[in-house]
């Protein structure tokens, strides 16, 4: 406070601005306000859109929240408080920090959602959770050993079998006064491969969404590197929303970036749109896909198709999760599954949690092709 | 090539935009504002952007305006201190100690010392433009040991301590944003996100960059390039892709294609992914032909 008012009053705005945007959750550290601060002083600034430009180089918001910047510029230096803040929405949505309104908006779906659910559905859920619980646990606990390891570029060191590590076996010569102790050997590090989770929140989904959250919550506290998508309408990112460690307030924090719950489906524009950003298609490079949707898409599914194919390609293993083949009867008959059979390492179960936890936990050990499989079955 | 005083070339954001349009760099307001103020406040500068948008161009171009050797540090996975920084050659080091039998002999001494980009920028003894070229390809290990380097150019050496940049660098970082950078790295720097241009400025481009092209392809091309690039492509085309394309139109063109047809049949130096040349393929005609007016 003291160092403010020593401030020139001209500099009130600019600290103004970089008070209110870090209360937006902004991170804006001390030495980039001062930055900014030189940054309008070395502009003139001639106009408002220096100070814009200043803003932008210094503060350096993200790029897929830079509507959000742009509205708050808007409201702090013009006045201008009807600017719409919204993120993008093929892009991350924004991480809230303040809850708020939206915590208000999370009980109003929670109490809607259950006047819809039958009682003895309830009853059944209740009875479940705690088993659940404990499942989720194990799941979480065993995650980052269970899934597939790829070789890293980084080496550690090693006892046996590795290449020599001459940098410190001289350092070990020279305190010795040259005598040669055994080697120093280095290998590849085995590091575990990316899991990523792309959970369908359309309304024919509904009744497994909240145990696919749950799902993707343990994985992401349990995994190394996981990524967590949902996919209805839009796609959006909550990995951000999930690495909080109470699984209530991650889930709600989740609740509350996901815009197309229980709305329609659009798997095949959705994933492409994934694969489109540079930075989501680079998720999937390598890693262990895992899709959580009963893939009933409708109309022409040429797209999903593609996307599948182009996803295939990429990942280590794709293995698409439908609450559909939890029923025996289930073979993947319809035009879009027949299509996308081919491409998919495996098509299991999703219908409980049980079985996706066993399944994860199972993704290191070969198995047959999905096609393989279901041309057996059937 | 004349070594210019950067704060000379740096008056202003105009000033900066004209001498990178003079090495055949076309930067929009934001950009040279963005490169005018890192070089203006000595930090680093960030350049985010897609795939193919011209971030290296850009960090090529600011080395030709101030008339300063580029270094480039490519990154990848797995890029550590011994790539980027410095190595001790230990083949020569063994043999001094074995020559040296029962004298004393400094194996730290700057001999057996193998600068590696970062140093060589820091060692030299005028000021270099150095680019560390796709940073999100790197770890976050390597991220760190950037740090030190990025705020205050020097780099610590344990076994020599610490060496401070002679004169200080110009530092032009590129990411693909494959994957979120550290906050401490980005508020070290001047940051840009580089969109694609216009089209517009895309045509003035093509027109700089590409060797013989009508103003009238250089607009075509324009204008299909952004059409082609609002669909979900696996790899948009980037400017340099763009200007191909004009190029290799041209050509087909002079050697007896009608128009249309030159642009079909030289797609493949616009779209260079099987499956994206078959989705946009049907559409392609409409797309040109539209583009053409």
């Amino acid at each position: 406070m003291m160092r403010e008012t020593s401030l020139p009053r001209a500099a009130a705005p600019f600290l103004g601005f970089a008070r209110l945007l870090r209360r937006h959750a902004f991170a804006i550290a001390s030495e980039q306000v001062s930055g900014f601060m030189q940054a309008v002083t070395l502009l003139g600034p001639r106009s408002m859109n220096d100070i814009r430009e200043a803003a932008l180089a210094t503060l350096a918001p993200p790029p897929d929240r830079r509507d959000e910047f742009e509205a708050h510029f808007q409201s702090h230096f013009y006045g201008n408080t009807s600017a719409v803040v919204e993120a993008d929405a093929d892009e991350e949505t924004r991480i809230k920090d303040d809850g708020g309104a939206d915590d208000e908006r999370i009980e109003a779906e929670h109490s809607q959602e259950g006047g819809e659910l039958s009682s003895a559905l309830e009853q059944l859920s209740t009875r479940d959770f705690q088993r659940d619980d404990d499942r989720l646990t194990a799941f979480r606990r065993k995650l980052s050993t269970a899934l597939p390891a790829r070789r890293s570029f980084r080496t550690v060191r090693t006892h046996s079998r590795g290449k020599l590590d001459l940098r410190r076996s001289l350092r070990e010569i020279v305190s010795a006064d040259g005598d040669v102790p055994s080697p120093l050997l280095r290998r590849r590090q085995t590091v575990p491969r990316k899991l990523l989770m792309l959970i369908d929140v359309s309304g024919s989904m509904k009744l497994h969404t909240a145990d696919y959250l749950k799902l993707a919550h343990a994985a992401v506290q349990g995994a190394d590197r996981a990524e967590i998508f949902t996919f209805g309408t839009r796609l959006t990112r909550i990995t951000a929303a999930l690495r909080i460690r109470d699984r209530d307030q991650a889930l709600a924090r989740a609740a509350a970036q996901v815009d197309d719950w229980d709305g329609g489906t659009r798997m095949g524009p959705t994933l492409l749109a994934f694969l489109s950003v540079p930075r989501f298609s680079s998720f999937a490079r390598g890693a262990a896909v895992v899709i959580l949707s009963d893939a009933l898409e409708r109309g022409d599914h040429a797209e999903l198709e593609m996307a599948m194919r182009r996803l295939s390609a990429r990942a280590f293993r794709l293995s698409l999760a439908t609450p559909l083949a939890g029923d025996p009867r289930f073979r993947p008959v319809t035009a879009a599954l027949r299509a996308i059979l081919p491409v998919l390492d495996d098509l299991v179960d999703g219908s409980s949690l049980a079985g996706l936890t066993d399944f994860i936990l199972s993704l290191a050990r070969p198995a047959p092709a999905a096609a393989t499989i279901w041309k057996r079955v059937s | 090539m004349p070594e210019v005083n950067a704060e000379t070339v740096a008056t202003s954001p105009e000033a900066v935009a004209q001498h990178l349009a003079a090495s055949r760099y076309l930067a929009d307001d934001s950009l040279a504002t963005a490169i005018f103020l890192a070089i203006r406040l000595g930090k680093p500068l960030l350049l985010e952007g897609a795939p193919g948008v011209g971030k290296t161009e850009a960090a090529k171009a600011i080395a030709e305006l101030l008339g300063r050797d580029l270094v480039r540090l490519q990154c990848y996975e797995g890029i550590d201190a011994a790539h980027a920084l410095y190595e001790w050659n230990y083949q020569r080091q063994l043999l001094a100690i074995r020559h040296a039998g029962e004298h004393e002999i400094d194996i730290y001494d700057d001999r057996f010392l193998i600068a590696r980009p970062l140093l060589q920028v820091l060692k030299a003894p005028e000021q270099r433009v150095l680019l560390v070229d796709e940073i999100d390809r790197s770890d976050h290990e390597f991220e760190a040991l950037l740090l030190e380097f990025l705020s205050d150019f020097q780099i610590s050496i344990p076994e020599r301590g610490t060496i401070r940049a002679e004169a200080q660098p110009i530092v032009i970082l590129t990411s693909n944003r494959t994957r979120e950078l550290a906050e401490a790295l980005r508020r070290r720097c001047v940051y840009h996100w580089i969109g694609y241009p216009d089209a517009e400025r895309e045509a003035a481009i093509i027109m700089l960059r590409a060797g013989d092209v009508a103003e009238a392809t250089a607009r075509a091309v324009a204008a299909a390039v952004q059409t082609i690039r609002a669909r979900p492509l696996a790899k948009p085309p980037g400017i340099a892709e763009a200007v191909e394309w004009a190029n290799a139109a041209t050509i087909l063109e002079k050697g007896g294609s009608p128009w249309p047809e030159a642009f079909r049949r030289a797609i493949g130096v616009l779209i260079k992914d099987e499956e994206d040349l078959s989705y946009i393929a049907p559409e392609l005609g409409r797309i040109v032909e539209e583009a053409m007016g």
